[in-house]
């Protein structure tokens, strides 16, 4: 480049394009607002994001609260079976499941506030604590997913080469399997007889069996881009200035690197969470997930649907909540996404 | 091309290969008891299980077990030991409604999903965006057997517009077959057109900023030239090969919850029903076979992408 | 031809952001005759790109205010409708930009591009677009131009690609080209080749250049007039050796210190004009380049218009209070014309 008459002047942009946030060069000459502080900023102002993470954080709390609910409002448990019980509606006394096999609609009442399934279970109850389990099944397996996508990243694109070779084909085959199948065959395969590893064995009825599976589905999604930042980040001079002072491999790779792919791993967590969920709820609902007696939004649709025309809340009841608990957590990881990276390529299929 | 074609084809190969591997093993090698027992059903008896693994080769080493399994699967002798019969005869009987679902579907939900991206990135931020991109995010959140059966009930029970599930065969009754398949196909393209039309947005958006498009307005194209020559073209590149992606996934799988919910009797159905009743064989052979066909269907994709898109084919 | 070429007078160009409104030109006027060839100079962001882009309406936006007039041959540019506009881009006004990797659309063959450029204004044959599409290649000095109009712009280097920009802005022969930072991105070796380019079509086909850079170096190659633009303003503009040898604005004196010249001994340091340059959101009254000027005295507090304060210089004009002789004694540092850095506080 031809000598710069002009003092390098990093407060202004170079192109003038019209439209661009040249708001963002004001901001940026206030002297070092870092890029997280940026963005929470950012992330306040948008509302919308705002309310709908509020939603899922309500959701979230409710489920937690699942044990004080059925103690001390409903006064029963998730698999209590109540099918011969009678229950006082406004004055009449309802069987809590008819004759003809027909569950109780919703009472609004303590007990059986939203109605009775057809093992005359408090369908409240069940949403509750079904949504405990489905939460916590998103969260364990999202963890799984970003602890090993982040470390297979990391070793991948940093030390190249045959490790490289071996995790990448790894995920490829990971990825190349459709989700679903992935999911079933490992849900089918695991419900029978659980894993025995010898040391440590995990009963095919644990919540581990789905949050593991779902987990470990999920990895190529975010390893593969992670990878490749990692990759480009790897040949960048702060790395080699690093090594240049003695820095060792699993220094650079943990002190220097990982801070700068922090910023996707941040975006993706929370869409990680909307398809954990979603996943576990096809798997439950197939059967290849959470398995009976537990509950979980998936099982309760699954068991909802054979009712459909006679008790229409058994679906409508735990659909909702998922809907509203994926929506909250995708609108608000859009926000999150916006507010790191207005022009991110982040990006999960589904 | 033709050297990217041969790599591209020879990757395909592993990668089938490995996915036949990885599918054995799960089924078949993971340390959690009798692959027998897994076969044969909880309620075999033990002769059953004794037949099976002589049948299978369990007493064999594990090379030799996996190749055993790969000839039953590809020769179309795998038997369901519960229902009796024979996996892949039962396959062919339901891949009509299957394909049906997806194609139709696949169709719909590119064209709708394409339709609406331009639309929403056309009237980027206004209301017609705003409401647009609120529609495919709910459709994105909500699970497609939730859809299908709050869908079922409104219009199959509620309004009897639409039969409540089932599949007529398109040569025995185009009508029914049509009237059959509209929910399912409304279903199951809700949740990619909402995704769909994000991306081809987000897509849009970003090349609409790109240079080249200000280079096409200096030179005095007219509008709709750019749009479509250029950004467009541009645009719709990874959609198409995304739709590959999903189109494969949906054959090979994806179907699975719509059709459940509809009782389309489809190969999907067939998993399902077999893994509510923890039948293996069948689910064994499915999943071999879906993972395959997306496998497949994905070298055809990244092919056509490289047909699309030069800077790929030239460069590797 | 009577009167200049291109008009623009008392061009204003505002942006709307979410911080507030972004004065990007502010009272911008010049003329171009027919065969000239201008330059604007100035650092990023002083508002060149974004004057040049408005002559084509390329910064039309639900955002953007523009006021002022911009006149081709006596039509006016600003409140053109776009099929108006559609004629005169590329057609009459050609533009190239600064990064022809990114100008060209990668998936589209080079030819290609240009045949759409010429079918978009003339009703000929498709095989017909081609041979001027393979001509104008030739014409820049792209060798075999037959095959590597057949390629894609990644399969061109960069100086080849900014020769294609430049063959696909002319083979619509238009009659004036504005080239915006087109050697930027390139090799000095290179660039001087576009330069060259440039200068020959200027002189063998009568071509009105307009060019826009940052590069002092580059104006002095071919520039024939010059414009020294800062924070949306025109703060000088003359001839060539006016400009060079006669500046009189602290602003110019300060671009012409960094350059460093292979006539004069070297300076310990290379002098800089201190601070950055204004933001366009809150510009603040008075000259603009005051806060980094190290000449700045009371009357500075009023903006200085832009006038000729020169008898012998009438094409000369600057924005600076000073009193020329006080210019003359001001503008040496160590004996050459530049700018002492000044302690600012912006």
């Amino acid at each position: 480049m031809a000598v710069d008459p002009t003092a390098p002047s990093p407060g202004t942009s170079a192109a003038l394009e019209p439209g661009v946030a040249l708001g963002q060069t004001a901001v940026a000459g206030e002297g070092g607002v870092g890029p997280y502080k940026l963005a929470l900023r950012r992330l306040r102002r948008n509302r919308t994001a705002l309310a709908f993470g509020a939603m899922f954080l309500v959701i979230v709390v409710m489920c937690l609260c699942a044990p004080l609910y059925s103690k001390y409002v409903a006064h029963t448990t998730p698999s209590a079976n109540h099918i011969t019980d009678t229950v006082k509606v406004g004055g009449k006394t309802e069987d809590v499941v008819s004759p003809g096999g027909i569950p109780i609609g919703p009472t609004w009442q303590g007990r059986f506030f939203l109605g009775a399934d057809s093992n005359g279970r408090d369908v409240a109850v069940r949403l509750l604590y079904g949504g405990r389990n489905s939460l916590e099944i998103g969260f364990i397996a999202t963890l799984i997913s970003c602890l090993l996508a982040t470390i297979i990243a990391l070793a991948a694109g940093y030390y190249r080469g045959v490790i490289d070779g071996v995790l990448s084909r790894t995920m490829d085959l990971i990825w190349a399997y459709p989700v679903i199948l992935l999911g079933i065959a490992l849900g089918t395969a695991l419900a029978v007889g659980g894993l025995d590893f010898g040391l440590f064995t995990v009963s095919g009825a644990s919540l581990w069996i789905p949050a593991i599976i779902i987990g470990v589905v999920y990895v190529p999604y975010m390893a593969k881009p992670l990878r490749g930042q990692v990759l480009s980040l790897r040949e960048k001079e702060f790395v080699e200035a690093a090594r240049s002072q003695g820095a060792g491999n699993l220094r650079i790779m943990f002190r220097e690197i990982l801070p700068n792919v922090a910023s996707s791993i941040i975006v993706f967590i929370p869409l990680m969470i909307a398809n954990a969920i979603l996943l576990e709820a096809a798997l439950s609902f197939l059967g290849a997930g959470v398995q009976p007696p537990n509950p979980s939004w998936g099982t309760m649709i699954g068991d909802g649907i054979r009712l459909i025309p006679s008790a229409m809340h058994l679906t409508l009841i735990p659909g909702a909540m998922l809907v509203l608990a994926v929506l909250g957590i995708n609108v608000f990881g859009d926000g999150v996404r916006d507010a790191l990276d207005p022009r991110a390529e982040v990006r999960i299929e589904h | 091309m033709a050297r990217f074609l041969v790599r591209r084809l020879l990757a395909m190969v592993v990668v089938l290969f490995a996915i036949s591997v990885l599918t054995f093993l799960i089924f078949e090698a993971i340390p959690n008891g009798d692959p027998a027992v897994r076969l044969g059903g909880r309620s075999s008896t033990p002769e059953t299980r004794e037949a099976i693994r002589k049948d299978w080769g369990f007493d064999k080493p594990i090379y030799e077990q996996y190749a055993i399994t790969m000839r039953k699967i590809f020769t179309g002798t795998v038997v369901s030991y519960s229902q009796q019969i024979n996996v892949v005869d039962e396959i062919k009987r339901d891949l009509p409604a299957t394909l049906s679902l997806a194609i139709g579907a696949g169709v719909i939900w590119l064209g709708f999903g394409i339709l609406f991206g331009v639309i929403s990135a056309v009237n980027a931020g206004k209301l017609t965006d705003t409401s647009l991109t609120v529609l495919s995010l709910i459709g994105v959140s909500t699970p497609v057997f939730l859809l299908g059966a709050l869908v079922l009930w409104a219009f199959a029970y509620k309004l009897t517009i639409f039969p409540a599930g089932g599949y007529v065969p398109l040569t025995q009754d185009p009508w029914g077959w049509l009237t059959h398949m509209t929910l399912p196909w409304f279903v199951l393209s809700v949740l990619f057109i909402g995704f769909y039309s994000r991306v081809l947005r987000s897509n849009i958006l970003d090349t609409i900023n790109e240079d080249y498009v200000r280079t096409a307005r200096a030179k005095g194209l007219s509008e709709r030239r750019i749009l479509i020559h250029h950004v467009l073209r541009n645009s719709l590149i990874p959609v198409v090969s995304l739709w590959g992606l999903d189109f494969a996934a949906v054959i090979g799988g994806g179907a699975i919850l719509t059709e459940t919910v509809f009782n389309l009797q489809g190969v999907g159905q067939y998993a399902a029903t077999s893994i509510q009743q923890l039948d293996v064989p069948p689910v064994l052979v499915i999943t071999m076979f879906g993972a395959f066909f997306v496998v497949v269907l994905s070298a055809a994709v990244d092919i056509v992408y490289a047909l699309l898109d030069p800077r790929i084919r030239l460069s590797a | 031809m009577a009167g200049p070429l291109l008009e623009i007078e008392d061009l204003k160009v505002d942006f709307r952001t979410d911080e507030g409104t972004v004065h990007a030109v502010d009272g911008v006027s010049l003329s171009l005759e027919a065969g000239e060839v201008l330059s604007i100079v100035g650092e990023s962001g002083c508002g060149k790109s974004v004057t040049a882009m408005t002559i084509l309406g390329l910064t039309r936006g639900p955002n953007a205010r523009i006021s002022g007039s911009i006149r081709y041959q006596g039509q006016e540019l600003t409140t053109a409708s776009n099929d108006e506009l559609e004629t005169v881009r590329g057609n009459r006004i050609a533009m190239v930009f600064q990064d022809p990797m990114s100008s060209f659309n990668p998936v589209h063959r080079i030819g290609d591009q240009i045949v759409e450029a010429i079918l978009a204004h003339h009703d000929i044959e498709k095989e017909a677009a081609h041979r001027q599409a393979v001509e104008a290649l030739r014409s820049v000095g792209i060798p075999d131009p037959e095959t590597r109009a057949r390629h894609y712009p990644f399969e061109f280097s960069g100086g080849m690609r900014q020769r294609a920009m430049i063959a696909m802005a002319l083979a619509l022969e238009p009659a004036i080209l504005i080239a915006d930072e087109p050697t930027t991105a390139l090799d000095v070796t290179i660039q001087a080749q576009i330069l060259e380019l440039l200068q020959d079509l200027n002189q063998e086909r009568g071509l009105s250049v307009v060019l826009i850079t940052h590069d002092l170096g580059v104006v002095a190659e071919i520039a024939e007039r010059v414009m020294v633009m800062y924070a949306g303003q025109i703060v000088e503009q003359g001839t060539l050796e006016e400009i060079f040898y006669d500046p009189q604005h602290p602003y110019t004196w300060g671009l012409m210190g960094s350059l460093t010249r292979l006539d004069q001994e070297r300076p310990e340091r290379l002098p800089q004009i201190g601070g950055q340059p204004p933001s366009l959101l809150g510009l603040p009254p008075g000259c603009r380049f005051r806060p980094r000027c190290p000449h700045a005295f009371d009357r500075c507090a009023e903006l200085p218009g832009l006038e000729h304060r020169l008898a012998k210089e009438p094409g000369h004009l600057d924005r600076c209070w000073l009193e020329p002789s006080e210019k003359k004694e001001k503008r040496e540092v160590e004996g050459r014309i530049g700018l002492e850095a000044r302690k600012v506080s912006v």
